[in-house]
């Protein structure tokens, strides 16, 4: 079976290592290059400790990028924007991880990002990478866009019930995750130093958070109806992790077996995606915990019939669903792999 | 036998189905006796109540 070749540009990052991980694991990837301007020519198990005798890779830099068959972009947003015209001559496949891609529509940029877009021209060419949504319009893509962390447990969870028509619109859906502290990046600063990070429930977004816009759009029905999200974040003591527990209103009154039946048509055959609602155990409900280095999203639900409310929760590993092994899923329905294919990872219990 | 769970609606097989017999739904979890064989048939069976802390 022939091999690709992927390269990775931001790949001194968090979300850059674990896409290295991953790729050197692939089955069916080479891994061509992996930059980092600060360390270029510097080995990568440098940063990458984890990845020692598994790679002998040195660092190179964007400009010297050559050409490949995918190439990942982890850079922060910003960084992907202003150079993706030269990224998109580099690989016939892009996929990026950052925002710059993630929104359709120009204008929503200034509103969320308070800046225009760089390119504009260029956004109708990405996808937005959630395969459990966009998988046949994926098999073609030649550019995604991988989904936000945050955005990516929350929609998943909200889906089906927006699919299914059963919201009450006329409500707006209030989302609050819960996030750990790898989500912010690899870079330092005085929220993640250690004694003021350690041990917090911080409310860092209470309104205002830029995933809101990605829910906003991905969630839109076919009508054009953009739904109401009321969404907040808080940072807990956790590396990786994103629990979203989401309200929703519903038009009519249901049951949860009901709901088990959405929830299993919709997500029934998906190969990531587990349905967590037990009535006895410790893990009754999705907890990202259990999902460490492992793709999956789980996601489980609880009907309050007094106020017609359905109270969803979805878990996942920011790092790995949440951004790099979402993306690698992404490149195995564009290459027509196994959609698992080095995802196979379990999590770990206990941890 | 094959049928369905009265808690989730999730297929529940059983290869050779006792009446009386309590077995886990797959999907839910839940505890559900066998109320008759033929036709298939599942009941919650009483669990007891686990306290769960927090
Ligand atoms: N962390 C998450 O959970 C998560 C989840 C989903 C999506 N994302 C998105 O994924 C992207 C990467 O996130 P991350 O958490 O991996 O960030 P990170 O740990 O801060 O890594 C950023 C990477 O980009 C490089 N870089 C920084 N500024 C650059 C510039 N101006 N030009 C070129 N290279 C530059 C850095 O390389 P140097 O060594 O040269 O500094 C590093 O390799 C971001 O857009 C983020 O929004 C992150
Ligand atoms: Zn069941």
């Amino acid at each position: 079976m022939g091999r690709i070749t992927a390269s990775i540009a931001g790949g001194s990052g968090y979300t850059g290592g674990e896409l290295l991980r991953l790729l050197l694991a692939h089955p069916r990837v080479e891994v061509g290059q992996v930059t980092s301007e600060r360390r270029a020519g510097k080995r990568v198990v440098g940063v990458h400790p984890n990845l020692r005798k598994r790679t002998n890779l040195a660092f190179s830099r964007i400009d010297d990028l050559q050409r490949c068959d995918v190439l990942f972009l982890a850079l922060p947003h910003g960084a992907s924007g202003e150079r993706m015209d030269r990224f998109l001559e580099i690989a016939p496949v892009v996929i990026d991880l950052s925002a710059d891609f993630r929104l359709r529509e120009a204008e929503e940029y200034p509103r969320w990002y308070g800046h225009p877009h760089p390119h504009p021209d260029l956004l109708k060419r990405f996808v937005y990478g959630i395969p459990e949504l966009h998988r046949a319009e994926m098999r073609s893509a030649n550019a995604i866009s991988s989904a936000g962390c945050l955005a990516t447990a929350a929609i998943l969870g909200l889906y089906p019930l927006f699919a299914e028509e059963l919201v009450d619109r006329a409500k707006p859906v209030v989302v609050e995750v819960k996030t750990g502290s790898s989500g912010a990046g690899a870079e330092e600063g005085l929220a993640s130093h250690h004694p003021e990070r350690s041990g917090v429930m911080r409310s860092f977004k209470p309104t205002g958070h830029r995933h809101t816009a990605e829910l906003e759009q991905e969630l839109t029905g076919p009508s054009g109806e953009r739904p109401t999200i009321a969404f907040s974040a808080t940072a807990v003591e956790a590396v990786r992790g994103v629990l979203a527990t989401s309200h929703v209103f519903l038009r009519k009154p249901t049951t949860e077996r009901d709901l088990w039946k959405v929830y299993r048509s919709c997500y029934g055959t998906e190969p990531f995606i587990r349905l967590v609602k037990e009535n006895s155990g410790v893990f009754r409900y999705p907890e990202p915990k259990i999902l460490t280095g492992s793709n999956y999203c789980d996601v489980g639900f609880e009907l309050d019939e007094e106020n017609n409310r359905v109270v969803v929760m979805a878990a996942i590993d920011n790092l790995m669903k949440g951004a790099s092994g979402q993306a690698v899923q992404a490149m195995n329905i564009r290459f027509d792999f196994p959609e698992e294919a080095g995802l196979e990872f379990a999590g770990l219990h206990p941890i | 036998m094959e049928t369905e769970c009265p808690e989730c609606a999730g297929t529940v097989s059983i290869a050779a189905p006792e009446k009386g017999e309590i077995v886990e739904c797959p999907e839910c979890g839940v505890e559900l006796e066998v109320v008759s064989v033929s036709p298939p048939a599942l009941a919650l069976a009483p669990e007891e109540e686990e306290d769960w802390g927090e």
